[in-house]
Order: C-alpha cells, then structure tokens, then sequence
C-alpha cells in the first residue's frame, strides 16, 4: 500500500519536481524514512542533526497537524494523504549571519564536557554561541550570572550598571576583586569576563535603565536576567520583557532567603501576574537597610544563569509557571505554582498598560528635596550637629538603628534604641526637647522623627545623610558600612 | 544541483513599493509577505500575518495555513511561490542566524531594512545546498 505524500514548492527540486510523491509505510514517521531514502537529498532539510524533525517542518496527515496526533508514530491508513507544510520564519537574530557558525579547536577544546552530553551536544553550544543575554546590574546576583553565562560560551552578554566598586560589594560581588575598588563595576566586570572567557562578546552599558532607553536596550538580547535590587527596576525591566516578547529570568535575595522564577515567556506569567502593585515605599528594606549573606546571591544567581541556558539551549523544565523560594538558614527550598493573571495590565490580552510608565511614581517613590529651605524645621545636618557638640549643647542624640549596627560604629554620646522599639520605649525619651534622630542614611531616622511628633516631640529633627554623612563630613576616622 | 539558481532577483516597482509599504505600517514589527512570479522574476507579491509568538519587534512566522495559501494562490495564477519577504526593523538587510536555521531550499528571501520607521536597502538571499549560509542575490528593478 502506498500514500500520497505532498512536496511543498521548496523541496520539489529533490523530487525531480513531483507535487506529488507515492510512498509506503505503516506510520508517518517509517513513510518519511522511506521518503528520504529514496530522494536522500531531501534529509538534510526535512531533519536536523540529530535525526529529528526541523521545528518549521510541519507534518500533516490529511488535515490534521502530526504533532497533536501520535507525532511520527501515528498510523498511516490507506488513502491517507501525507503534506509537508513549511512555517515560513525568521527574524533579526543577535548576529547577522552570511557565514555558517563552528566551533573553532579551541572552542571545542574549552566546552568539549557540555558537547559530550546530547542534551547540550554540537547543536546546544552553537545555540549558546548564538544566542545573547542581557544582565541588568552588575552586583551580587549579575556577578555569577555574567561569570558562568561567559563561561558557558553564550556569544553575547551585556551588562547595565552606572555603579563603582565599594568595599561593601565584596563580600558577594565576586564578579570584582579588591584592587578594583573605586572602578566602575563594568570595568572590572568586563576584565573579568574578558579572562574567563575571550570568546564571548562582552556590550557594557553604562546607564542607568529608564522607561526612555529600557525598550531599545532590551529589543537587542534575546533573553533579559533581572539582577536588580529595587522595585521601579524591578517592574520597568518586567514591562519592557512583556512588551518585547522576551523572557525575563528573575532573582531576588534578602538576608537569607532569596526567590526565582522566569517570567514574561509566550505561555506563562509575569512579574505583575504575581505582584500587580508594588508595596509601600520603605516597607520592604533593601539589602543595603536589611543586609544580605553573602553567598546567596551566590546560589540564586546560579539557578538565573542555569535558567537562562536551559532557555538558550531548550531543554527541560523551565521555572515557568513556578516560584521558588531558597531558605538558606533551613538549606530548603520550595516551590509554589504561578498561573497568569487573566485580568493582568500589561500581560492579559487587554493590557491597559501598553507603554513604560513612570516606575518611580509607581511605585510611590518622590524625588528627594533638594532645597533645605523646606526641610529646615525637621532636619539637622551634620555639621550644625558637630557645631552644637562642640558648644556644649545638651542635644539628645537619638540612634534608631539595629545593635549590630550600633556595635559597628556610633556618634559619641548616642543613645541606641532602634525603630521597630521606639513605640513602645516612647516614656524613655520623657523630658528631652531638643532631639536630633539618626540611623544608617536618613530613611529610618525620617520614620522615627514623624513618629516621635506624632508623640509630641515637635522639636526632633531628623540628621541628614545619617551616620554615613558623619563619617564622610565629620569624622572619616568611623568605619562605613 | 538544483535549477533555478539565478544570482539575479527581477522585481517589479509594484513589488518593490508594496514590500517598501509594508515595512513602514508594520514598524516597530516584523512584516513578512509571499512572492509569486515565473523563475526569477516576481511578477506579484502579497501582505501576510505576522503570527510569530516571540514578538514581532524581532520575529516574524508564516504558518502553514497561510503557507498552504500562498501556494494554492502561486498555483491558481498559474505561478510558482518564488520566496517570501520580511523587514528587518532597526538592523541592516542582512539574513541572521535565525533566518538561516529556518530557511528552506530554493526559496528566495527577501530583507527589508526599516530604519526608524523609514524603509532602507532590500536584499535578496537564498539558502545553500548544505545549509551552511546563504548566498546573495541581486536584486534588479524593473518597471513594468
């Protein structure tokens, strides 16, 4: 028994120009072999390398698509009709292309233990060499992202951040060492990558990523890893993958516990899906407030490059449609399942968020006061604090930091009794007027000062710039933080 | 070898003003259209959908429904389905790696490049033998 088996227009050069082929076998994938024995030239585009199907070669039998069937194992009937059907596709890819891409010796050498392996093999590592990631932020969770995406031969990485090196970073930015204190993290990061791996193509972008510049940046890479450490970034970078149609391979880390996902894919949720607002300003601290182990961005920026790979190459399970949470104090991590938000604003298919938004503002951030006119009646600045010590003033000076804060460095003469305490220790401050209140920068101290004239302490003023400010204005002889 | 390997693409102004056209409305997106014709000479070309799912800024897909009519369409008219077009939105009219994994034989594939909105230079590309590249036509205007 034989089948008609339809040539599309392409490939009826290998059958001497037949529409029409007759073929036997008893299912589609036997009849396609014996297609391709008998006209061997029509293997090569109807397969790839390792013997399977190409992704736009579509087969139907009579109308139905093979794929929703028993894909080549569906049974073949007499009188079926057997149709090769073309998806037409293509696109701008990370590079142009006129000349096929190989391995040189060196490159086979250096990847040789992911080619070995068929789920990577020649195919996985020439998509990684193709393929171009986008890190945003240089920091704790872009430092491994950037090391082991460059060393995994992904051709192109580029990098957003305006940061320097501080003596801070180090303790988890392993992408920068000690002598590059002061360098500007894509420097540091570049020389880094640059030794890792010179075969990989290093785009720095010394920016500060906006709604005006977020769209063109983004619209260049083909997968987008969120290494951002505020919540503006944070939404901007899901809005501009959700508009663009690319994945955003998401990481977050505070103290111990650190969370991933990927979002913004054809098939699965986005940022937003699961945190359509944002949370109050100053609720949730940053690592700079809260503090961070260091090794955790370590381990959750791994699973980010390990996702953006398994992406790149198409294998496994991705974090799609699923949220892990690390708990590194209990060594657990844990997994919830994420569904999209039908009624989602930017990615439902009635987004009423259709363009970059202003991210600040919504997430109820307000441009600092630059003018101290204003702020004259409630806060102090460091020298004006200085001045009244060195005069003899009896001024209350009122630190509302954490112990462990207090331990590392003090304004002489403070008194330590830190926020989360301060309503309930209100009786201790009876009978001081003038009050000058302070913590690390400035955040926690303005909280303590609107609470403490709620109270009826109306002369507290808030220190400006916090400790840091002293340390850098009046007594740089204080270790930072 | 395979016939019908002309280096020379013959287009019609028509043709190359519809492809221009259809570049500048899909911009920001990727547009793609079929091209009908005798050899290589596209005597006509039509608009398709775009109905890629990994965003049209950088992508574009034909499916095989409107494949399937594109080529009855060539057929009917008495016509082959020469190729298709696509825009390259923001990147130069060359072919990348992803037109090159995708790419089918004989085929003629022809870039626009939409610069800021403004259709640029059209080329005209056809996959090797061996899949390993592809090999520039040129692409030569013909009023009709």
């Amino acid at each position: 028994m034989a089948n008609e088996v339809l040539i599309p227009t392409p490939l009826r050069a290998y059958t001497g120009k037949q529409e029409i082929v007759e073929v036997e076998g008893n299912t589609v994938g036997e009849l396609l072999q014996n297609l391709t024995a008998t006209y061997s030239d029509l293997r090569n585009h109807l397969y790839n390398e390792e013997g399977r199907l190409r992704s736009f070669v579509n087969i139907y039998l009579n109308d139905d698509d093979i794929r929703y069937l028993q894909k080549e194992n569906t049974p073949v009937a007499e009188g079926d009709t057997i149709s090769i059907v073309p998806s037409v596709a293509g696109g701008i890819g990370s590079e142009v292309m006129t000349e096929p891409m190989t391995l040189s010796n060196e490159e086979v050498a250096r990847y040789s233990r992911h080619l070995i392996m068929p789920e990577v093999g020649m195919e996985g590592q020439l998509k990684l060499k193709a393929a171009s990631v986008l890190c945003i932020g240089a920091g704790g969770l872009g430092s491994p992202v950037a090391m082991y995406l460059a060393a995994a031969g992904v051709g192109r990485i580029g990098i957003v951040d305006f940061d320097v090196v501080d003596y801070s970073n180090l303790h988890r930015q392993v992408i920068h060492g000690t002598p590059d204190v002061g360098r500007p993290k894509l420097d540091s990061a570049r020389d880094r990558l640059n030794a890792l791996n010179p075969e990989v193509t290093v785009e720095t972008h010394n920016v500060a990523l906006s709604s005006e510049n977020a769209l063109q940046l983004l619209a260049d890479y083909d997968i987008i890893v969120d290494g951002t450490d505020n919540f503006p970034t944070r939404y901007l970078v899901n809005d501009a993958c959700v508009l663009l149609g690319k994945p955003n391979v998401y990481g977050s880390i505070f103290r111990f516990e650190g969370q991933a996902s990927v979002f913004a894919t054809k098939d699965g949720p986005c940022y937003r899906c699961l945190y359509p607002e944002p949370p109050p300003p100053g609720l949730v601290p940053s690592c700079a407030e809260g503090g961070v182990l260091g090794i955790l961005p370590g381990v959750v920026g791994t699973i980010q490059a390990t996702e953006a790979i398994k992406l790149v190459i198409g294998v496994g399970e991705p974090l799609i449609n699923r949220f892990m949470i690390y708990d590194a104090l209990r060594m657990r991590f844990r997994e919830f399942k994420l569904r999209k938000d039908p009624e989602c604003l930017v990615c439902s298919d009635q987004p009423t968020v259709t363009e970059l938004i202003d991210y600040d503002q919504f997430c109820g951030i307000t441009p600092e006061s630059t003018t101290s006119e204003s702020t004259d009646g409630v806060e102090a600045t460091v020298e004006g604090l200085r001045a009244e010590i060195d005069r003899g003033s009896d001024v209350f000076i009122l630190d509302v930091r954490e112990p462990q804060e207090f331990q590392i460095c003090r304004i002489p003469g403070s008194t330590l009794i830190p926020l989360s305490d301060l309503p309930r220790r209100l009786d201790e401050l009876d009978g001081r007027d003038d009050m000058v209140v302070h913590c690390k920068s400035g955040v926690r101290s303005a909280k303590a000062v609107k609470l403490l004239h709620d109270a009826g302490f109306s002369r507290a003023k808030n220190l400006r710039g916090g400790i840091l400010a002293w340390i850098d204005r009046v007594d740089p002889s204080l270790p930072k933080y | 070898m395979v016939s019908g390997h002309e280096t020379v693409l013959i287009v019609s102004d028509d043709v190359a003003m519809h492809i221009q056209n259809h570049g500048r409305e899909a911009y920001p997106n990727e547009c793609c259209g079929a091209l009908i014709g005798i050899d290589n000479v596209v005597g006509k070309c039509f608009s398709l959908p775009n109905t890629t799912e990994e965003g049209p800024r950088r992508r574009f897909l034909v499916n095989p429904h409107d494949y399937r009519a594109a080529e009855r369409h060539a057929t009917e008219s008495g016509c082959t389905l020469i190729g298709f077009y696509h825009s390259h939105p923001d990147h130069p009219a060359r072919p990348s790696r992803y037109d090159l994994d995708h790419a089918w034989p004989v085929f003629a594939y022809v870039i626009i490049a939409v610069e800021k909105g403004q259709p640029g230079a059209m080329t005209s590309w056809r996959l090797r033998e061996d899949r390993s590249a592809f090999d520039e036509a040129q692409i030569e205007r013909r009023n009709e």
